[in-house]
């Protein structure tokens, strides 16, 4: 099938001899999770002709499933944007409204989910780039919760919020995927042995604490969105979901420790492109300190540049206190009211994006109003929790997304009010 | 000249690899220094984009032995963090180290101060890192400049420890890193022969001045000296009135002296802020179940209580892992002499030649052979010493086949009886008739001219006491 959504980077079927729980299933990959000699770029100039010598946890775990890996798929560079307009290549088209963008940053591979040119992908969520272009091209995504899906081999981002996640068209196929990438890997640190198993999967929403945080309906939600989202609510309580209001006010602070930390730790991250090792040829006849600056240049795109700068000034002596510092405060503060709302509500719900997928070139001028649109996504990576984005009716003609949220490892409780709610629609 | 000496502050920050059998955050063989460039290395090590550390938990277990030895407070929560700088040999653009919450602090190491009394210098703190690869600079003026970057080194492990600006001399430096070194060998977790396996920086001023960093010396002599040079440079600069200027300065091992690095490289920013990548430690429990071997000190006054030697035998002797072990070993051959002939000759002899102690501890029968030759008086002191020289440059020339007795019996060296030189003293005195009548006199020393004669004219073979008695007895007194 030709992609005609710009959802590729790279395609090249490998099929696993394994036979397993994916077999004969093809599986697309998002291009910032490493793959043993396939070229792995994050949408980026500076990895152009880069190809990992070794493949990702993930990856590792698809092919031993008995995946086929389709190809990599586009994003914004380095998981920077909620459109993948920031790929270096080539925007991803929404396959709902070609003239619409797929969201981001995992946009190439929710392109390829809904316009069927694979059954499930597996995204990455730093700030909500699975869940975005999964609501955005109405189709299920899911951010685990930080530690239980390996982070091996994913490139970097920020560390302290990402994940690999499923993405599929359906919640038994995104659950199935699930199945297959959580569990326990030594070599990543911060990965915990917490493994899922597709049995209780239609144990049903009967009997949940659903808590609605009134923070998800403010300024800046679009009210078709609320209305579908409401909606969407008042069906889990029709199925035996128990409904409460409840309030994170610390949310104020979300967008701003998200901001301020995820530049700081990409800041770092991406210092190691210098074109010594990676990248453009740099200039031999420069001394090496700008020789490093002009393949930087050339090698990342405006949005990249942007987020490097934001971080080394958060990072750099006389800002650290009142930037960095401050965002870890904000962050304990953030990760304190849902782990109390949570402790009352089995869930909490809410819509996963304020607004429809936009237009193409429509939010690309004004990054602080991209950034505004992460708002209802970001807290989830702050708290480390895990949330899953479901469809649920449209609004001016486009998917709207059901978000759930759960508690730390509770991405059992998700995945079955998930399906329950999408078995009742 | 001393007044200005005192005034000297000096502190030390002392980077070891620690000698562990893998890297600090991948499983590369640290073991690398037989092997081509780029043979030890993985995604992680080489900073492959999506790599991820993984601590090697033997590492923090030499760091807290050492931490242990050196009487420090522990970290509740030790955390990484990483130091943002570019340079071709960092992989991954940071070093990962330790920052506001190291392992350890305080802590201190006990010396000897210039004038021997013992001497407390505090540390401030102790960390973990992991070392950057290595740059080799090629080429030529005539064919083109370059440089290879060799990644083997990228990710061993370091251990850093910081120490109070407590010194007070360049000599007083060396022997906290002799102290330092002896007691991280005792603890087995760093081998100092390796190649670059510790590095110094130095800081350095005059009380009222402003301070000097001296970056990266590799050798413990190098300290001494870099510390010695820059006293005078400053001493100097003082004396017609400029002013030091805050700044790190380079150390030029081969000419001895430092130059000022490029301002560009000290005004670095390095970014420091917590690894995302790795939880924080908790050290508490794990200390406890720590149990020490016996230091440099406990050996030390062991030795001279069990051994009866002289204190500054069983320092120098307990001053190095190896050879405390090497004497242990041969002990039982005589404690006293058998200290005196390791730390009075045998070091001596071994560093004249340049030879590593491994070539003595591999044939310590033999050694003390030697010494039985001497102790049952078969040869003299002196006959006994020329042995040892033999028999080293034997050895330095690989030819490891004659024992000592064999070289006494190749050379005729065996010492004789006294009566056997009789007929030699007696013709010395013959021709010596000024001597005599000088001694007579009451000149002194007139009489060890004749015994000097007579020993040189033995070869060595004699005794000095018995020809002094003989000489004594022979003019009639
Ligand atoms: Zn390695």
């Amino acid at each position: 099938m030709p992609d005609i959504y710009n959802a590729f980077l790279s395609r090249i079927e490998i099929s696993s001899s394994v036979s397993g729980p994916l077999s004969g299933i093809r599986v697309a990959v998002k291009d910032n999770i490493s793959t043993k000699n396939i070229p792995t770029t994050c949408a980026s100039k500076i990895l152009l002709g880069y190809i990992p010598p070794y493949d990702a946890h993930a990856v590792e775990l698809l092919k031993a499933a008995g995946a086929t890996i389709a190809g990599k798929t586009n994003m914004d560079e380095f998981g920077m944007g909620t459109t993948t307009e920031n790929s270096a290549f080539c925007p991803a088209l929404n396959p709902r409204d070609v003239t619409r963008v797929a969201g981001g940053s995992s946009g190439g591979s929710a392109a390829a989910v809904a316009g069927g040119l694979v059954p499930m992908a597996l995204g990455s969520d730093t700030g909500g780039s699975i869940r975005c272009p999964a609501s955005y091209c109405g189709i299920v995504g899911l951010k685990p919760s930080y530690g239980r899906v390996s982070r091996y081999g994913l490139i970097a981002y920020a560390n302290s919020f990402e994940q690999i996640g499923p993405m599929a068209a359906n919640v038994a196929d995104t659950a199935k995927l699930f199945s297959v990438i959580a569990g326990h890997d030594s070599r990543d640190s911060t990965s915990v042995s917490k493994p899922y198993d597709l049995t209780g999967l239609y144990a049903g929403i009967k009997g949940k604490i659903v808590g609605v945080p009134k923070e998800y309906f403010g300024e800046g939600v679009d009210k078709h969105v609320a209305a579908a989202v409401t909606a969407a609510i008042d069906r889990l309580e029709d199925l035996g979901a128990a409904i409460r209001e409840v309030s994170l006010p610390s949310l104020q602070y979300a967008l701003a420790a998200y901001y301020v930390t995820c530049t700081c730790e990409a800041s770092s991250n991406l210092d190691r492109f210098d074109g010594v090792r990676y990248g453009p040829e740099p200039e031999m006849n420069l001394p090496w300190h700008d020789a490093y600056t002009s393949v930087r240049k050339m090698g990342f795109g405006p949005e990249v540049r942007r987020r490097i700068l934001l971080g080394t000034f958060s990072l750099s002596a006389g800002h650290y206190g009142k930037y960095y510092v401050k965002a870890q405060h904000a962050k304990q503060l953030i990760r304190r009211d849902f782990f109390r709302v949570l402790t009352d509500c089995d869930l909490l719900a809410g819509p996963t994006m304020p607004n429809v997928a936009p237009k193409l070139g429509e939010l690309i001028a004004d990054p602080l109003q991209m950034y505004q649109t992460d708002i209802l996504t970001v807290p989830v990576n702050i708290a480390g929790i895990p949330a899953i984005s479901v469809p649920c009716g449209t609004a001016h003609g486009m998917p709207v997304g059901l978000q759930l949220m759960g508690r730390m490892f509770g991405e059992d409780d998700l995945l079955n009010a998930a399906l329950a709610y999408e078995e009742a629609i | 000249m001393a007044d200005e000496e005192t005034n000297v502050i000096i502190g030390l920050e002392v980077h070891c690899q620690l000698d562990t059998k893998s890297k600090l955050f991948c499983g590369c063989s640290a073991n690398f220094r037989a092997d081509a460039p780029n043979t030890h290395v993985c995604p992680v090590c080489l900073g492959l984009p999506g790599a991820l550390p993984v601590l090697n938990k033997n590492a923090i277990e030499f760091a807290l032995r050492v931490a242990k030895a050196l009487n420090c407070t522990f970290t509740k929560e030790g955390e990484f963090c990483r130091k943002n700088y570019f340079y071709p040999d960092l992989v991954k653009a940071y070093q990962i180290t330790m920052g506001d919450s190291p392992l350890a602090t305080g802590g201190y190491i006990e010396i000897e101060d210039d004038a021997g009394n013992p001497k407390i210098v505090s540390l401030t703190r102790i960390h973990v890192e992991e070392d950057p690869g290595r740059l080799v600079h090629m080429g030529s003026k005539e064919r083109g400049h370059y440089t290879l970057v060799d990644y083997n080194r990228s990710g061993i492990p370091l251990i850093e420890m910081v120490t109070e600006p407590e010194l007070s001399s360049p000599k007083e430096a060396r022997r906290l890193l002799s102290k330092l070194r002896a007691t991280l060998e005792y603890l087995d977790v760093f081998d100092p022969e390796k190649d670059g396996s510790i590095r110094v920086d130095a800081n350095i001023s005059f009380r009222g001045h402003e301070r000097v960093e001296i970056k990266n010396i590799s050798s413990y002599k190098g300290v001494e000296k870099a510390l010695t040079f820059e006293i005078t440079r400053q001493k100097n600069l003082i004396r017609r009135g400029g002013t030091i200027a805050r700044e790190t300065r380079h150390f030029q091992e081969r000419k001895g002296t430092t130059s000022s690095a490029r301002s560009k490289e000290t005004a670095t920013d390095y970014r420091y802020f917590p690894e995302p990548d790795l939880p924080v430690i908790r050290v508490a429990d794990w200390v406890e179940t720590i149990a020490l071997p016996e230091l440099p000190d406990a050996r030390r006054d062991r030795f001279m209580q069990q051994y009866s030697i002289a204190v500054g035998h069983a320092r120098t002797i307990t001053g190095d892992l190896r050879l405390a072990e090497f004497y242990e070993g041969i002990v039982d051959v005589g404690a006293t002499v058998a200290a005196s002939w390791v730390a009075d000759i045998l070091i001596g002899e071994l560093n004249y030649r340049g030879m590593a102690l491994e070539t003595v501890t591999t044939r310590a029968q033999e050694f003390k052979n030697l010494i039985s030759l001497v102790r049952s008086k078969t040869i003299t002191d002196k006959a006994g010493v020329e042995v040892l020289r033999v028999w080293l440059d034997n050895l330095y020339a690989g030819d490891r086949t004659e024992t000592p007795a064999q070289i006494v019996a190749r050379l005729g060296l065996s010492r004789e009886d006294g009566s056997s030189f009789r007929v030699i003293v007696e013709q010395t005195l013959a021709s010596n008739h000024q001597a005599i009548a000088d001694h007579k006199a009451g000149k002194k020393g007139a009489l060890n001219f004749i015994v000097g004669q007579v020993l040189k004219e033995t070869k060595g073979k004699s005794e000095p006491r018995e020809i002094h008695a003989m000489v004594a007895e022979l003019i009639g007194e």
